[in-house]
């Protein structure tokens, strides 16, 4: 109320007074009582010189934090590089004091379960993906579900492997692909489900109304609609999903085992035996007291670790389409 | 008048390319499709809930026997004695927080600065600075480059994230051991009174495994802490410049405090990660049923233990086994469950 009072009185003032109320205002210093060196940007003042120094110190704990970051690759480089040859892709695995080998049966075994893992949790993780989005904002299920698949995500990765050991290992009588494969897919599940979910609930809501409006099912708007318009969401979940479980060791110790040929008996694959994968094979040559087993240890590291950042490159690459 | 178009010619034109699809009701086939469907994705979701259930109940019915031979006393007892069926797991559970807290602590220490430079724009203002010389900063390649070079550096550690921890294990047992080694025995040999340098390191032990998780859970923490950060409204920035504060008063009075339940959610996450660590830790941290304080000295942790002596249990050892995994899982769980429930308060509150 006052400012509506003020200025219907200021609209009464004619021009004149108006100027020389400027004019008066000009003249009184409107910064009376301001140190104005306070406000110095300089490095004698305290306040300043701090500021200046915990930018300094933040840039270099940053660059101290990269260097072991970034000698990882460069030791894989270097030391896994040296080896590399395309021998090793064909080659089995060499006993104790044995000369030159590889490890292509480990580089089929880890495709294998990856493989089996990505069947099993693809259908479950978007369909379940599928759910979530669509569900009220009040459904108790689906806020449970939520929950689960978050705390799914901090699962330990030898529980996983634990309870394989249980669940299909102990019945089946042996260590098998099979139970591997299972064991990955509960570490991929919650990465597809959360990631499925928000890919699935970005697609915007005018497209879904369109496609019930015009008479649409549910399962069809599913289908037609929300999967084709989610898909690179989607597929960047799955490849994170298959780039984690590439890379995973420990639930494979006591479920996948490991193993010196290929997988295969009487020349047909067989699912139901033992199966190498890269990540158990650099565990067991990484504490061999063997040259040449270690020097195997670090390349397939190498090949692993380029397996796994391409898989994450390709998924990440797949949601960048869809920002752009 | 040419713009309206005329509907009914539509109507036959979309009659033609689809004859009897458009108008129709579902056949009663695509109604029982969509319900099978619903009751699919339903069933589904439930099954994750189910999943987490039996996982719980499949370790916990493993570890009856052993529960109901050793009690509770198997918690803080400190021996691991197969022939004599003797089995305590405290050095484990030592172990496993010891290792985590430690590495939490070395890993949020350097994480959430790495996200502060991230999230401040550093990077980009040294860039155009360096173009300004050059005289490029306007240039339409390399002028580009201050933008680019922060999501650059951002994935680049979001990638590091997805190496396997086998790998760091291996990188941990081959460079950094060596590399740390004199200087730990130089530690022990002088002050070697101080609890914490009273061993020398021989090889694997409590240290290099927690700079190796510390450098695992470092990108964790910094992608969490930066989005944070990024998300804090810049309007509280832009007031308290205005207000006259300096760049660092304005990170620690402010943006860090508005932002504080988004790290701490991202910590605990770390945390939980760290606790469940397996295999950098089975190969580095050198596997002795020991209760030290010691950084040098070998240790243990309930992950690297069913890690280590899982694949050669026997029937009788297995139980136990499970009983050590049965607490491992309520450790992480409960961590867990508190990070999710802290990050989505944060969210729901940016919200």
């Amino acid at each position: 109320m006052t400012d509506a009072k003020d200025k219907a009185a200021k609209h009464s003032e004619d021009k004149e007074t108006l100027l020389m109320r400027v004019e008066q205002e000009a003249v009184q210093n409107p910064f009376e009582g301001v140190d104005f060196s306070e406000l110095e940007l300089s490095l004698y003042r305290p306040r300043t010189l701090f500021s200046i120094i915990l930018s300094y110190v933040v840039a270099a704990m940053t660059l101290f934090a990269l260097i072991p970051l970034f000698a990882v690759l460069g030791m894989l480089l270097w030391r896994g590089g040296k080896v590399l040859s395309p021998t090793l892709f064909t080659n089995l695995p060499p006993a104790p004091l044995e000369q030159g080998g590889g490890f292509g049966n480990a580089i089929i075994g880890t495709l294998i379960m990856v493989g089996i893992a990505t069947l099993i949790t693809v259908p479950l993780g978007v369909l379940t993906g599928v759910y979530l989005a669509q569900a009220p904002s009040e459904s108790k299920l689906a806020s449970a579900v939520r929950l689960c698949s978050k705390v799914l995500t901090g699962f330990p990765s030898i529980l996983a492997g634990v309870f394989a050991y249980g669940a299909i290992v102990l019945i089946t009588g042996g260590y098998s692909a099979i139970a591997g494969g299972i064991a990955l897919s509960i570490l991929m599940l919650p990465t597809i489900i959360l990631t499925a979910e928000s890919a699935i609930s970005m697609v915007p809501a005018k497209m879904k109304e369109a496609s019930i409006g015009m008479g649409a099912t549910g399962a069809q708007t599913v289908w037609m609609v929300l999967l084709p318009t989610a898909m690179p969401g989607i597929l960047t979940g799955i490849m994170l999903a298959v780039a984690r479980a590439a890379g995973e060791t420990a639930p494979l110790l006591f479920t996948a085992l490991f193993s010196n040929y290929w997988l295969a008996s009487h020349g047909r694959l067989n699912l139901m035996q033992p199966t190498a994968s890269l990540a158990v094979l650099i565990y067991n040559f990484a504490g061999m007291p063997f040259k040449n087993q270690v020097e195997l240890a670090w390349a397939a590291a190498l090949v692993l670790v380029t397996l796994v950042l391409i898989l994450n490159l390709i998924g990440r690459s797949f949601s960048r389409q869809q920002i752009e | 008048m040419a713009s309206v178009p005329d509907i009914t010619r539509a109507h036959e034109e979309v009659a033609a390319w689809h004859p009897g699809q458009i108008w129709n009701p579902p056949s009663a086939a695509q109604k029982w499709t969509d319900r099978v469907f619903r009751r699919l994705c339903v069933v589904f979701a439930a099954s994750v809930i189910v999943l987490i259930a039996i996982l719980v109940l499949e370790i916990g019915v493993q570890a009856i026997p052993a529960f109901r031979e050793y009690g509770v006393g198997f918690l803080y007892r400190a021996t691991w004695d197969p022939n004599k069926a003797n089995y305590g797991i405290l050095p484990e559970i030592w172990g496993t927080l010891y290792t985590s807290l430690l590495a939490l602590f070395v890993g949020t220490l350097f994480g959430v600065a790495a996200a502060i430079f991230l999230s401040e724009g550093y990077l980009g203002e040294a860039v155009f600075r360096l173009l300004k010389v050059c005289h490029l900063d306007f240039h339409p390649i390399w002028g580009k480059l201050p933008s680019r070079i922060e999501t650059i550096l951002k994935t680049l550690i979001e990638l590091l994230a997805a190496v396997p921890s086998v790998v760091y294990g291996l990188w941990g047992l081959f460079v950094v051991i060596p590399l740390i080694r004199p200087v730990c025995n130089w530690l022990h040999s002088q002050f070697g009174w101080f609890p914490l340098f009273s061993t020398d390191l021989s090889g694997p032990g409590i240290l290099p495994a927690v700079l190796v998780l510390s450098i695992m859970i470092l990108p964790t923490i910094t992608a969490i802490s930066r989005d944070a950060l990024v998300s804090v409204p810049p309007k509280l920035r832009m007031a308290a410049y205005g207000l006259g504060a300096t760049r660092w008063e304005t990170i620690l009075g402010v943006l860090l405090p508005t932002a504080s339940r988004g790290i701490f959610g991202g910590i605990v996450l770390a945390f939980g990660r760290a606790l469940g660590e397996t295999m950098a830790l089975a190969m580095l941290v050198g596997n002795a049923n020991r209760l030290t304080v010691s950084l040098f000295s070998p240790a243990n942790t309930l992950a690297a233990l069913l890690a280590n002596s899982f694949p050669e249990a026997g029937a009788k050892e297995i139980p136990v086994l499970m009983y050590a995994a049965l607490v491992l899982l309520a450790i992480t769980l409960i961590v867990n469950l508190f990070g999710a429930l802290v990050l989505e308060r944060a969210s729901a509150k940016t919200r």
